[in-house]
């Protein structure tokens, strides 16, 4: 039973000089729960950044409430940013190591290195190593952790299409093979639809949820001309997302 | 190009002496005397054992005030880099120790403490002390928010944040505070000798200054000079390479 109670109230940031209130968040809330895969889709600006550092712990400043229940122990959501975040200094294996602070687990972080085609990189420096390796060695200490819930900010923006479509599926059979609930944060409906069970449509600022859209097709069955037929779909039934085709 | 960096450093010292040498013998004087001499008197200093005492109580107060002035230095900048509150309070302090002469510290210091071993190495590291913190504080200020985030996300622990994010960002100052701390240190250490204390170099060359004895000033010199090339190539430039690894 793993399950992401999200209910934010109001998340606001003052505004330099005159000090004015921006409302980023309000009234927005939602539920993950047995390992599934949602992803947020909104404009951009409408802080979709904002609401994953809330959730990760990063910004407490907020009215609501965040609930993370994952059973017996308590492991904090892992989190792929947007960019690899890795500390250049350390090596690979190092910058695993130091996130899952856990020295024995060494077998499993080998494995799903040699998964995502890094097996012969263990020892080496971040800077040495491609923007797509970069970000798979963070894919790589996302799921090393045995968090219950993974964050990901657009984790394959600025990848090239083939690299990226490639990147996506490591991450679904990286998925399968350690089921955890996911919230990925994309811009690209067709990203979206290929991944996820749910997408759930976000407003402008003050953002709230717009509206909640579960995928019921398989992935595997998901072709380009799926997603045209989803996007005719989404015209004819939901005119409030407009924006988003 | 490590050979003709060497051959570069040889021929350029090589042409100082020798301008040395020419000078020396032009004006002929006991004011100046010739490489040779000076050569031969340190050979004297060093087999009497004089010279390597004096330079090792040097060395040994140099070592202690240098890593307190930088472990002291590096802690108190990382605080005001990271807090804007209390970096705002207290830069009128740090305004008014960096501009305190170096001469009017050692005094102070020699007559609050005493003609002590401690007063010695307080007043070099009050000396020290602000370069360290300002350098440091400039690169607190710049550490990377989006590393610390991750640290944060990650659950790192506070020893972990410090030894593995923000120590090696700040890693480039400490060793430009190091490499100038170094020379500031070696200065101010003889005066602190010279003003307080009966061993060490500056002792000796003030000695040497009553006794007019220009060649051993100039050996002594020398012998210093050698030492801090010395720590130059065996300590912090290897310490340079090796952290230059990942980039």
């Amino acid at each position: 039973m793993n399950q992401l109670i999200v209910d934010i109230k109001k998340k606001s940031f003052s505004t330099g000089a005159d000090s004015q209130e921006l409302t980023v968040l309000k009234n927005l809330s939602f539920e993950l729960s047995d390992t599934e895969f949602v992803c947020l889709i909104g404009p951009s600006g409408c802080g979709k950044t904002t609401l994953l550092n809330i959730i990760a712990g990063l910004d407490d400043d907020f009215n609501g409430s965040i609930n993370i229940n994952s059973g017996h122990h308590a492991v904090p959501p892992s989190y792929v940013f947007q960019s690899p975040r890795l500390l250049p200094w350390r090596t690979v294996l190092e910058n695993i190591q130091l996130a899952i602070n856990d020295h024995d687990s060494l077998p499993l972080i080998t494995h799903i290195l040699q998964q995502l085609g890094l097996g012969n990189n263990l020892h080496s420096y971040p800077n040495h190593l491609s923007l797509g390796m970069q970000r798979r060695v963070s894919l790589a200490r996302a799921f090393c952790t045995p968090s219950n819930l993974l964050l990901m900010d657009e984790p394959f923006v600025s990848l090239d299409q083939a690299i990226a479509r490639k990147a996506r599926e490591l991450l679904l059979s990286l998925w399968r093979e350690q089921p955890r609930n996911i919230l990925f944060v994309t811009h690209d409906l067709d990203e979206a639809y290929t991944l996820a069970d749910r997408i759930l449509f976000l407003s402008n600022a003050p953002t709230r949820i717009i509206d909640d859209i579960k995928i019921t097709l398989p992935r595997a069955e998901r072709s380009e001309n799926q997603v045209s037929a989803f996007k005719e779909q989404l015209r004819t039934n939901h005119p409030a997302l407009q924006a988003f085709l | 190009m490590p050979r003709s960096s060497f051959l570069n450093s040889t021929l350029s010292l090589g042409l100082m002496l020798l301008i040395w040498q020419l000078t020396a013998s032009t004006i002929n004087s006991p004011v100046l005397p010739s490489p040779l001499l000076v050569f031969n008197n340190l050979l004297n200093a060093i087999q009497t054992g004089e010279l390597p005492r004096h330079l090792g109580i040097t060395l040994y107060r140099l070592t202690i005030s240098f890593f307190l002035a930088m472990f002291l230095g590096t802690a108190i900048g990382l605080i005001l880099g990271r807090h804007k509150e209390l970096n705002l309070f207290f830069d009128s302090w740090l305004i008014i120790l960096l501009n305190v002469p170096a001469l009017v510290t050692i005094i102070l210091c020699y007559i609050w403490f005493g003609l002590v071993e401690t007063a010695a190495i307080v007043a070099v590291v009050i000396n020290k002390l602000p370069n360290v913190i300002v350098t440091i504080r400039e690169g607190a200020r710049n550490l990377d928010t989006q590393l610390l985030e991750m640290a944060s996300a990650y659950r790192f622990s506070p020893a972990s944040t410090l030894f593995h994010v923000i120590l090696p960002q700040l890693y480039p100052y400490i060793m430009a505070s190091a490499r100038t701390g170094l020379a500031l240190i070696w200065k101010i250490i003889l005066v602190v000798e010279m003003l307080g204390r009966s061993d060490g170099m500056g002792f000796q060359i003030h000695l040497f200054f009553q006794l007019f004895d220009i060649t051993s000033i100039l050996a002594y010199t020398v012998s210093f000079i050698i030492i801090i090339q010395l720590i130059e190539v065996a300590i912090l430039k290897p310490l340079d390479q090796r952290s230059q690894r990942w980039k």
